[in-house]
């Protein structure tokens, strides 16, 4: 293959790719934190579990009950979210007048069992599932090929981080959540209610989790530890962006992916590492994060 | 109350320590102490300061890589590998702790955790620590060049007298002036910055003594079980340092230990046989029931108990 400047622009360009795909899980992951941290200012350390549960529920659906792709699709995320709102409702409201420090590790804790249990009946190692058939092929871009369902998750993650950040800085309903992070007893005063709010908001960034779990059965592999592994730079993201807005956490997201992605090109044994040390930098130069508002 | 307070609880215990190995096998009781001296300098930190790390498996790996590496290839005593060890993960503490507390709360926990596993990448692709393999066969040696440590109740009263001494740093740090600044960041931060308290060098003071003394644990424990490996720089031990605390009793002097003595008693129940697979889901559990219902762990409880009763 020819090469540029000693540069191979198709493995450059697929890891790219790569970085963009990686990069709208990130997206989505840190979104859906960043709109629970905003009501509930707690980071939400079973996020990456139900990003799992996400990616085996679909699996599950597949295998043993013939449900395919596109129904999991529309199921999986409402189903994953409510499993938020039970966590929300039941485990995490009573000690949510309590330190915000014990709804961190009470949604640790939750991690944990989630994990333990699918590791128990599933075993650890990854489970293969197909990428559905109208999503098959690979698209000729002239300087690349595209595989299809690749092209698919950037187009249906970027849709759905556009759609929630529209709804949250341009909707009656998003203009209530903003209120509500900024003073919830007083809007509260107002007669909306924000116990539901906060329930539902939960449930919402949960699943997005779901959906990213989803997208992501067919091309990781899935396992029960796919979702600790992820969650932690995606933690590493949200230092970097700082969680004081929703586009900002997006803009993070993609970024980081796109930067992961060049490093495995031109310098792969940093690639693990690449995320973590530019949140060195982003701590060294800009403590708040790129597009925090704090201290 | 004054029993409690008084030093007749102190020395029955250490009795207690001294004749215990005759009764309980002792490389348990040395788990536990490392353990026990590991939750101890996180306690330092969450109880006292108000600090969550949930990177603190760092520390732990540090010592026990540092002291393991060079008691292998350097031949240095165990003293010294334990002293290079805590060293090793107090200049860590310093690197760690400048960046992270320059963030609170919820951010000073991710930074922590994402600062631990950027060593734990670093540590699974660095030559010396053996990757998957971890440090294997690390010599116990000889104390002072004198004293053979291969015996394990010889071994345990060598780990009994590490852990004594930093269980007293501890105290005495708790109970300085500086412990006193700490407490009172940790109740009310602006108050204290309002005072003229430099409080971001306080908690970077308080990080770099905890390392520290994590440092010391990680090295004692590698001594222990002569074993190094990629497990104790997994954030799965920072999570179960933060149980062992939680367990208990945050911000009580004797709650590490305790805690450390039920989870490393559960894991050792449940490791092996075919229950393995529960342990996760266990210590989940009981995360979930701690925050619930039972927040100021076993020692808290008690001393409450005490309180009321007496």
């Amino acid at each position: 293959m020819d090469t540029v400047l000693g540069i191979n622009p198709v493995a450059l360009f697929g890891q790219l790719l790569v970085g963009l795909i990686n990069g709208s899980f990130y997206a989505l992951l840190s979104l859906g934190l960043a709109i629970i941290f905003g009501l509930l200012r707690i980071i939400n350390f079973a996020q990456g579990a139900l990003y799992m549960i996400g990616a085996f529920l679909a699996w599950i659906g597949l295998e043993w009950l013939g449900v395919g792709y596109w129904w999991s699709l529309l199921i999986v995320p409402p189903l994953v979210g409510l499993l938020g709102v039970l966590i929300e409702r039941f485990l995490i409201r009573p000690i949510a007048h309590e330190d915000h420090l014990y709804s961190l590790l009470l949604t640790f804790g939750v991690a944990l069992v989630l994990q333990g249990v699918f590791s128990h009946i599933f075993g650890s190692s990854g489970k293969p599932y197909s990428i559905p058939e109208s999503l098959q092929g690979v698209m000729n871009l002239g300087f690349m090929y595209l595989p299809i369902y690749r092209g698919w998750i950037i187009v249906i993650s970027l849709l759905v981080c556009f759609g929630t950040w529209w709804a949250i800085e341009k909707t009656k309903l998003g203009a209530y959540l903003r209120a509500g992070t900024e003073n919830a007893r007083l809007l509260q005063a107002f007669g909306i209610n924000v116990p539901l709010m906060v329930t539902l908001t939960f449930g919402f960034g949960v699943a997005l989790a779901g959906l990213a779990g989803v997208l992501a059965a067919p091309i990781y592999s899935v396992s029960p530890d796919m979702g600790a592994n992820i969650l932690i730079v995606v933690f590493a993201i949200v230092v970097i962006g700082g969680m004081g807005s929703i586009g900002g956490a997006i803009i993070t997201g993609i970024a980081m992916g796109v930067i992961e992605g060049l490093t495995k090109y031109f310098y792969p044994e940093a690639s693990n590492t690449i995320i973590f040390m530019v949140m060195v930098i982003v701590l060294l130069i800009k403590p708040a994060g790129l597009f925090g508002k704090e201290i | 109350m004054e029993f409690i307070k008084s030093n007749k609880l102190n020395i029955a215990l250490i009795a207690l320590a001294l004749v215990i190995p005759f009764a309980i096998y002792p490389v348990f009781l040395m788990k536990v102490l490392c353990f026990g001296l590991f939750a101890a300098a996180f306690n330092l930190m969450l109880g006292f300061v108000g600090m969550l790390s949930f990177g603190h498996a760092a520390f732990l790996a540090t010592g026990g890589y540092v002291t393991g590496y060079l008691v292998s290839n350097a031949g240095l005593t165990p003293e010294l590998g334990i002293l290079c060890g805590t060293l090793a993960s107090a200049v860590l503490g310093y690197l760690f702790g400048s960046l992270s507390v320059k963030r609170e709360g919820i951010y000073f926990a991710m930074v922590t955790l994402a600062l631990s596993q950027l060593l734990f990448f670093f540590f699974l692709q660095a030559p010396f620590t053996e990757g998957e393999n971890g440090l294997q066969g690390i010599p116990r040696g000889h104390l002072f060049g004198m004293i053979d440590l291969s015996s394990n109740l010889t071994m345990y009263y060598f780990v009994l007298a590490v852990f004594l001494l930093g269980f007293w740093l501890i105290n005495r740090t708790v109970h300085s002036p500086f412990g006193q600044v700490l407490k009172a960041v940790r109740e009310n931060e602006p108050r204290a910055i309002s005072l003229g308290y430099n409080v971001r060098k306080y908690k970077l003071m308080a990080f770099v003594l905890s390392a520290a003394l994590s440092g010391l644990a990680g090295s004692t424990k590698a001594l222990v079980f002569q074993l190094e490996s990629l497990t104790d720089a997994h954030w799965h031990m920072s999570g179960e340092v933060v149980l062992m605390t939680l367990v208990g009793g945050m911000g009580t002097i004797f709650g590490p230990l305790v805690g450390a003595a039920v989870v490393v008693g559960i894991e050792n129940f449940f490791s092996g046989g075919e229950l393995g697979t529960y342990i996760h889901i266990i210590m989940g559990l009981i995360f979930i029931v701690c925050v619930l219902a039972f927040r100021s762990g076993i020692v808290g409880e008690f001393n409450k108990f005490v309180k009321n009763n007496f």
